[in-house]
């Protein structure tokens, strides 16, 4: 029987993972995005999950504003990259680290 | 009445403000005619209030002006009370003051703080008016502070004199301690009676003589020990007694004009002035008056020897106030409140008219003090010579003049209250007086023959100028000689025995030692023909003999002498030691605290660890901080995800 | 319910997989496809569990929409594939066992706490006719409609951020600046000259 357990198990795998991910990923910040956005995706999943499981639909729309925001996140997170390798011409995380542009 | 009291006290003080705040615009003339005229006012109406009360018979008048605070049932106000004994001050004081302001025009022709000097002279007026007049604790410490801080201002009105400055650092220091323990004194009598109005305090001084103080813990003293004392010590202070004294020598760096006005007729009078009016309060406690008395006689006699060493003819008359502020002070000892009212009004004239003589050789000789360095300026300043010889005849009490009466009788006094059986600080107090009297006569006559006898020391450049000084000098000079020479004919029978005080001074009957005395009294003339048979008359006529045959016939004895006792010679021209004492031990001591304080307490601890060290310690934490800030994104999230997994370890294994 | 299982684990373990693909791959645009993998393996799984609306959302918005931009970002950044090295820092270890302590810390939080307190968590199936979109419509545009606004205004910021991000003004460009044409007065351009009239010769 499938139930609330094995998706929060399932989250929590993919949450562990992105987590790695961004550890391991240490170098390129579209790998880091991506991460996040796999990372968003497991809290995805334990809203739904949640939210099938109390039987309340706040909890999907929850995920609808998470969808909402993560998009909007992406977008601007993705332009500051392009700037950022327009000024740089690299994306390597380790030669960002000054507050100057 | 009352419009001619605000008058009396407001003049002066616009006249001040005027001086000082618009000086400027109208001009040294300017200054001087409207401080004159205000103070001249002042003094015109003091007269009429003293004619009003010596012979008009007025009433005593007790007048709240303006209650300025009331907090828990004490009030704060200002107020006059106008009885006889503030009448004769008044007069005392502007008539004293007028003389000054108009030897002034001469003194300070060319200086350049003239209307500055015109302005402090009549804000001192006002000052010493408002101290005089106060009907109330809290007006008179508003009145004994403001004289203070004239005097400090005066006395380095040349302030671009090292000397002056650090003589009215000292005047200011030392004024100090003594206001200290006055306004300790004023919060005792707050304390025991409840309140700052004399009449009322007055009234409860019995309730006030039965409480009972512990300032040492399990040692109980009688309150009005404690109060007296204490007020005391404040009239210490200002009236320059020992071991209080050491600033007014010190002040003669101020002008002439003030020497004679604050150092020697008014402001130093305030403390006598004090005592005489909580008389109804020491009255009340033998303690006190036995230690009034003490400081007295050592004041008297020992300031007295200092003057004998001295050079600067500033210094000599500064001493001697000293001891005819010590000769008051025993006075007051002795209950004889009247009698030190007495000396000290006559004192004013002719210390007043000295000081000023002494000024009208200062400037003849152009600025030159040292009285080794004058000699036979009788012939050419007859005024001031002869004037100056009737202040000194009045300052060693030759008889017929003002001083005589005073000081006679203020002796005889002493002397009396011994009869009373009050103990051996009597007889000391009384052999102090009674020596005081030689030494008196011998340092003024010493100072007289040296300035205006003998032979003429100064360099020839200065005696080609020597001339008689103008005559804004000159009148008042003569102005004040002539109550010097003839005051005490007629005001010693009404003041002393007559009961001319009244209700003013309070005297307890078991010492009242001037009603004794004048059961045996005939009148100024019988006193006078007695003079010869008292031994007062013949130590001073001794001790002016001294100094004529030292000084005049054999100038070489002193020197021999000098040598013969040059340890007490060193002790007295160090005057006692007290000047180290107070400045290498007292200030010095103060301030090594200070610079200990500095170094240890403010910049080591304070600035080093408190503020510094909080700055440092910060910004070493920010140096190990700022190692995990690298900058790099990865750090940060695993930063957060350190926090989560330990929230998460918190919330299942610890809660 | 048995094929019910069969279906979540066989979505999971490639959901899984494609998480992996993503950390591991060193290409970005492959990444990128097992991302994509990842979140179509996420919309069945929400259909498994009758949420449908948010993964056709999912499908459309998320694939269609956000991946693409990613796909279109990595491939026009034209990134050095090769430079892009995994390496592990100093700090690996401390980042393994923290994990690890993650890990344990989950297991023990999802199946350990809640199967003694209430029991295993059963998804209880909709009634017949039931329209997941209508419900969460119907809470959308009721309860959360002001939240729901400001997610508008939020995509609105997002676009309007990423555009003044990322354009730049090139010089020389012969673009029309509207504002200075409707400025423009009649003194700036036309200037009367009085002169003279010429004689003739």
């Amino acid at each position: 029987m499938i139930g609330l357990q094995h998706y929060l198990t399932l989250s929590a795998m993919l949450f562990v993972l992105s987590i790695a991910g961004i550890v391991v990923n240490r170098r390129n910040l579209i790998l880091l995005l991506m991460c996040i956005e796999l990372m968003l995706l497991a809290v995805n999943f334990n809203f739904i999950a949640f939210s099938r499981y109390l039987g309340d639909d706040t909890g999907q729309v929850f995920v609808f504003f998470i969808l909402t925001v993560a998009a909007a996140e992406a977008a601007i997170g993705l332009a500051i990259l392009v700037v950022l390798f327009r000024n740089r011409r690299s994306i390597n995380v380790q030669e960002l680290n000054t507050m100057k542009g | 009445m009352y419009n001619y009291y605000l008058t009396i006290v407001l003049a002066p003080l616009a006249a001040a403000i005027v001086a000082g705040l618009f000086g400027k615009q109208i001009g040294r003339a300017g200054s001087h005619w409207i401080t004159i005229l205000a103070v001249g006012l002042s003094c015109a109406l003091s007269l009429l209030v003293l004619k009003n009360m010596f012979w008009g018979g007025a009433e005593s008048e007790n007048i709240s002006v303006y209650t300025w605070a009331v907090t828990d049932g004490l009030k704060m106000e200002v107020g006059f009370l106008v009885d006889r004994l503030t009448a004769l001050m008044m007069a005392v004081v502007t008539f004293v003051s007028l003389m000054v302001h108009i030897y002034t025009i001469g003194y300070m022709h060319d200086d350049p703080g003239y209307q500055r000097f015109f302005s402090y002279i009549a804000l001192f007026t006002f000052s010493m008016l408002m101290l005089v007049m106060s009907n109330n604790f809290l007006q008179l410490f508003f009145g004994w502070e403001a004289v203070g801080l004239v005097s400090y201002l005066l006395i380095g009105f040349w302030f671009k004199r090292e000397s002056a400055i650090f003589a009215n650092l000292k005047a200011f220091l030392v004024n100090r301690v003594g206001d200290f323990g006055f306004i300790l004194g004023v919060s005792a009598v707050v304390m025991f009676a409840g309140t700052l109005d004399y009449a009322e305090v007055f009234a409860s001084a019995d309730s006030i003589a039965a409480q009972e103080i512990e300032v040492i813990a399990g040692t109980p003293w009688n309150a009005m020990t404690v109060t007296c004392v204490l007020l005391f010590i404040g009239a210490m202070g200002k009236s320059a007694q020992a071991p209080l004294h050491v600033w007014l020598p010190d002040s003669m760096a101020g002008p002439t004009p003030i020497s004679a006005l604050i150092h020697a007729a008014t402001m130093v009078t305030a403390g006598i002035f004090m005592v005489a009016r909580m008389s109804p309060l020491f009255e009340l406690s033998a303690t006190a008056l036995a230690v009034v008395i003490t400081i007295g006689a050592i004041t008297a006699f020992s300031m007295g020897l200092l003057g004998i060493v001295q050079n600067d003819i500033k210094r000599v008359i500064a001493y001697s106030t000293l001891s005819q502020l010590g000769y008051m002070t025993v006075a007051l000892g002795a209950s004889a409140y009247s009698a030190a009212i007495f000396h000290l009004m006559t004192h004013a004239f002719f210390k007043a008219l000295l000081f000023l003589a002494a000024g009208s050789v200062i400037i003849a000789l152009h600025h030159e003090q040292d009285i080794r360095k004058m000699g036979g300026l009788r012939k050419y300043m007859p005024v001031t010579y002869w004037t100056a010889l009737i202040g000194s005849l009045a300052l060693i009490g030759f008889p017929g003049t003002s001083g005589f009466f005073s000081k006679d009788l203020l002796i005889e006094a002493v002397k009396e209250s011994h009869w009373h059986g009050q103990g051996a600080v009597y007889w000391i107090a009384y052999l102090s007086v009674l020596l005081g009297v030689f030494v008196t006569a011998l340092y003024t006559f010493r100072m007289f023959f040296l300035v205006f006898h003998g032979e003429t020391r100064m360099d020839a450049e200065t005696k080609s100028h020597v001339r008689e000084s103008p005559w804004v000098v000159t009148v008042p000079l003569v102005l004040l000689a002539i109550p010097s020479a003839i005051i005490g004919w007629f005001t010693v029978r009404d003041i002393l025995f007559n009961n001319y005080f009244g209700d003013s001074i309070v005297v307890s009957s078991a010492h009242d030692v001037l009603a004794h005395m004048g059961e045996t009294f005939h009148g100024s003339l019988a006193l006078f023909q007695h003079s010869v048979q008292t031994p007062v008359f013949w130590l001073a006529a001794g001790g002016a003999l001294s100094a004529w045959f030292l000084y005049l016939k054999r100038p070489d004895i002193p020197a021999t002498i000098k040598d013969r006792v040059s340890g007490l010679y060193t002790l007295l021209d160090r005057k006692y030691y007290m000047d180290d004492l107070y400045i290498k031990g007292f200030a010095a001591a103060g301030r090594s605290i200070g610079n200990l304080l500095w170094q240890k307490g403010d910049q080591l601890v304070i600035d080093g660890v408190l503020v510094n060290g909080t700055a440092n310690s910060i910004g070493k934490l920010a140096g190990v901080m700022r190692q995990i800030q690298t900058g790099y994104l990865y750090t940060y999230a695993f930063a957060m995800f350190i926090g989560l997994t330990m929230l998460l370890s918190w919330l299942i294994w610890f809660r | 319910m048995l094929f019910h299982a069969i279906l979540f684990y066989f979505f999971s373990v490639i959901l899984i997989g494609a998480a992996c693909g993503v950390i591991f791959s060193k290409n970005p645009v492959h990444a990128i496809m097992f991302l994509v993998l990842a979140f179509f393996q996420s919309a069945m799984l929400w259909l498994l569990v009758e949420a449908e609306f948010l993964a056709i959302v999912l499908v459309l918005v998320y694939v269609g929409a956000v991946m693409v931009l990613f796909l279109f970002v990595v491939m026009m950044l034209d990134i050095n594939v090769e430079a892009i090295q995994r390496s592990l820092t100093r700090f690996a270890p401390f980042a393994i066992a923290v994990a690890l302590l993650m890990a344990i810390e989950l297991v023990q939080l999802i199946w350990l706490r809640s199967r003694t307190d209430a029991g295993p968590g059963v998804f209880e199936s909709y009634p017949e006719g039931y329209s997941n979109t209508k419900a969460l419509g119907s809470v959308l545009y009721t309860e959360h409609v002001y939240a729901f606004e400001i997610a508008a205004v939020v995509l609105l910021l997002a676009i309007v951020a990423a555009i003044s991000l990322t354009m730049r003004k090139r010089p020389g460009l012969k673009v029309q600046n509207i504002g200075q044409q409707v400025a423009v007065r009649a003194k700036d351009r036309l200037r009367v000259v009085k002169m003279e009239s010429e004689k003739k010769q």
